[in-house]
């Protein structure tokens, strides 16, 4: 059974008289990690602001952990990762999270814990002035981990992130998720949020315009896959021009083709031993699938 | 709530003390409140005051200028800067009110500007007291001038909150609280002498005049002190204002303001989108 512990109805925001937020419903339920998408302004952090009560909105209703957003229950039971925080930079690491902890009426016992747990044991008596961007971040992750929250509300959790520092999010995410958050999470990083999240919903211009898995988002979307045919003997210009394809170089053609006639071409291809050397299969990724879905409609 | 408030306070009085605040408040304090004391030159023996009532009088002087500078400096930023930095979001995701935070930021301050003060008047008139001799009033008097220069600094450190959370940026707020300093400290006495010498001696300077006065917080903690010690008023030549308005006019006006520039703190933080 699944417990929906954020729960967005028909969510509406007006800001300076204009739509940045238009009849969203989105849900996310314990334990579930869910990727929110969308370019530059569509409305990820304001919709993450009305979550946490910083925000009021003009139409529909939100639920965290059956609270208002902004009530006392409600704040107990969120986590926030703001978009690009920085702390003063004259608190050391270890006193900004310990005022969290006590705000969080979690006392400072896990505040060391959770620095290693970020790996910034070493830098946890120095000045945040002295901090990298990344250790920021990190130090930003570590206050999420505060006190078991039932939402963690993470606005771009990856940016500033080294490759490796971005494994240990997701793991810390996993882990988060493992003990029964519910996590959602605003990125632009595609890669990641494809391979770690269960669920992935893309906001267009203040409009949910996807929600689901991502098998389910493809299929839907029935993006072509591209087939690179590597020719033998020089014969690439009249590949292309019987398969319809295009040429990428001397020996090569690119076909695309759609889902349902996938089977169908790679028989074809397979069948021409003297002609095809080889066949590079390369699906639709997230890009082309999030470039589908957030500029669908938008010429 | 209170274990939150006194979170917040705590880490602001870190901060307070970190970047040097503390430290050069009361500095400031120290080297002014000592130089007055000593440099002044007042004629002491004809007005039978002992010297750290003639130093009280001079501080006095001096807190009216320092003590709401000091707290616009030390306040200006407390909200303004968490909000730009993004913490102030962080922070209203936490349990606690804005009221709460608000409160322990103000607290610290208070502790912090209440320290300086205390130091600074101390040591300056320990030392006119031990090089000139103090009585019962005089003593009183530095009581009084340190009790009362903390409630002017509280009520300039409620309006730097205000400034802070109207402003919207640490430079805009610095740049309002300069303004604020200006207008309460200098321009206020300017335009009523302005006003004085125009109305040459009618029915503003007779009537109006001592109330008006008192309506601005600094000239009320200036009264109040003058008016409860005859030989401050005396070493200060401002018997005349005092003694036409009740003893009771400057407290209360302290006391209103210290609710106004509350009051106005906190419904212009309510509003502030972080
Ligand atoms: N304080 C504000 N006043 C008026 N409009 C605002 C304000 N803050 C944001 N907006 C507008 O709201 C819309 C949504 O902004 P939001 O910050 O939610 O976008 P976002 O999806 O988080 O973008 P990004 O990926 O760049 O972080 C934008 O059009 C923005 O211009
Ligand atoms: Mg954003």
């Amino acid at each position: 059974m699944t417990h929906e512990v954020l729960k967005i109805d028909g969510l509406t925001k007006l800001r300076s008289g204009r739509p940045v937020l238009r009849d969203v419903s989105l849900s996310v339920a314990a334990g579930e990690r869910v990727a929110l998408l969308g370019h530059n302004g569509a409305g990820k952090s304001t919709m993450i602001k009305i979550a946490l009560g910083l925000l009021s909105p003009d139409g529909g209703s939100v639920r965290v952990a059956g609270s208002v957003p902004g009530s006392g229950a409600a704040r107990l039971a969120t986590a926030f990762l703001p978009e690009a925080v920085s702390f003063h930079g004259a608190l050391t690491g270890r006193e900004q999270l310990s005022l969290f902890a006590r705000l969080a009426g979690t006392g400072t016992g896990p505040v060391a814990g959770l620095l290693e747990r970020v790996g910034l044991a070493d830098a946890a008596d120095r000045r945040i002035r002295t901090y990298s961007k990344g250790m920021r971040q990190r130090l930003g992750l570590a206050q999420v981990m505060l006190g078991k929250p039932a939402v963690a509300l993470l606005d771009e959790p990856t940016s500033g992130l080294d490759p490796i520092s971005r494994q240990d999010l997701y793991t810390i995410i996993d882990e988060l998720a493992a003990q029964g958050t519910a996590v959602l999470i605003a990125s632009h990083a595609l890669t990641e949020v494809e391979a770690r999240t269960d669920r992935i919903a893309i906001l267009r211009q203040g409009e949910l315009v996807a929600n689901d898995t991502l098998r389910n988002l493809s299929r839907r979307a029935g993006l072509p896959t591209r087939l690179r045919i590597v020719v033998r003997g020089g014969l690439a210009d009249q590949m292309a021009a019987e398969t319809g394809g295009t040429r990428v170089n001397g020996a090569s053609v690119d076909v695309e083709c759609a889902p349902d006639t996938k089977m169908e071409a790679l028989r074809r291809f397979a069948s021409m031993p003297d002609r095809v050397e080889d066949i590079e299969m390369t699906p639709p990724g997230l890009e082309d699938l999030y470039r589908h879905y957030a500029q669908e409609g938008k010429q | 709530m209170t274990a939150r408030v006194l979170a917040v306070a705590r880490s602001e009085m870190t901060i307070l003390r970190r970047n040097r605040w503390l430290f050069l408040a009361t500095l400031i304090m120290v080297l002014f409140a000592l130089a007055l004391t000593f440099a002044g030159s007042a004629p002491t023996g004809s007005l039978g005051a002992d010297r750290l009532l003639v130093s009280v009088a001079s501080m006095t002087t001096l807190s009216v200028y320092l003590a709401p500078l000091l707290a616009l400096m030390m306040s200006f930023d407390a909200i303004a800067g968490d909000s730009e930095r993004g913490t102030l979001a962080l922070l209203l995701s936490y349990p606690a009110g804005r009221g709460e935070i608000l409160l322990g930021k103000y607290l610290a301050q208070l502790a912090a500007l209440s320290f300086a003060l205390a130091v600074g008047f101390g040591i300056a008139g320990a030392a006119a007291g031990l090089t000139g001799g103090t009585s019962p009033e005089s003593l009183a008097a530095l009581l009084r001038l340190i009790g009362t220069s903390i409630l002017l600094g509280g009520v300039f450190l409620a309006f730097g909150h205000f400034l802070s959370a109207l402003a919207g940026s640490p430079a805009a707020a610095a740049g309002a609280a300069a303004a604020l300093w200006l207008v309460f400290v200098v321009l206020y006495d300017l335009g009523l002498l302005g006003a004085v010498v125009l109305d040459s001696g009618g029915v503003f300077t007779t009537t109006f005049f001592p109330w008006v006065m008192v309506a601005n917080p600094a000239d009320a903690f200036r009264l109040w002190n003058v008016a409860a010690s005859d030989g401050v008023a005396l070493t200060t030549g401002m018997t005349g204002v005092a003694g036409s308005l009740p003893t009771w006019a400057a407290p209360l006006s302290i006391v209103l303001w210290l609710g106004i520039t509350f009051g106005l703190a906190w419904a212009a933080f309510r509003r502030l989108e972080p």
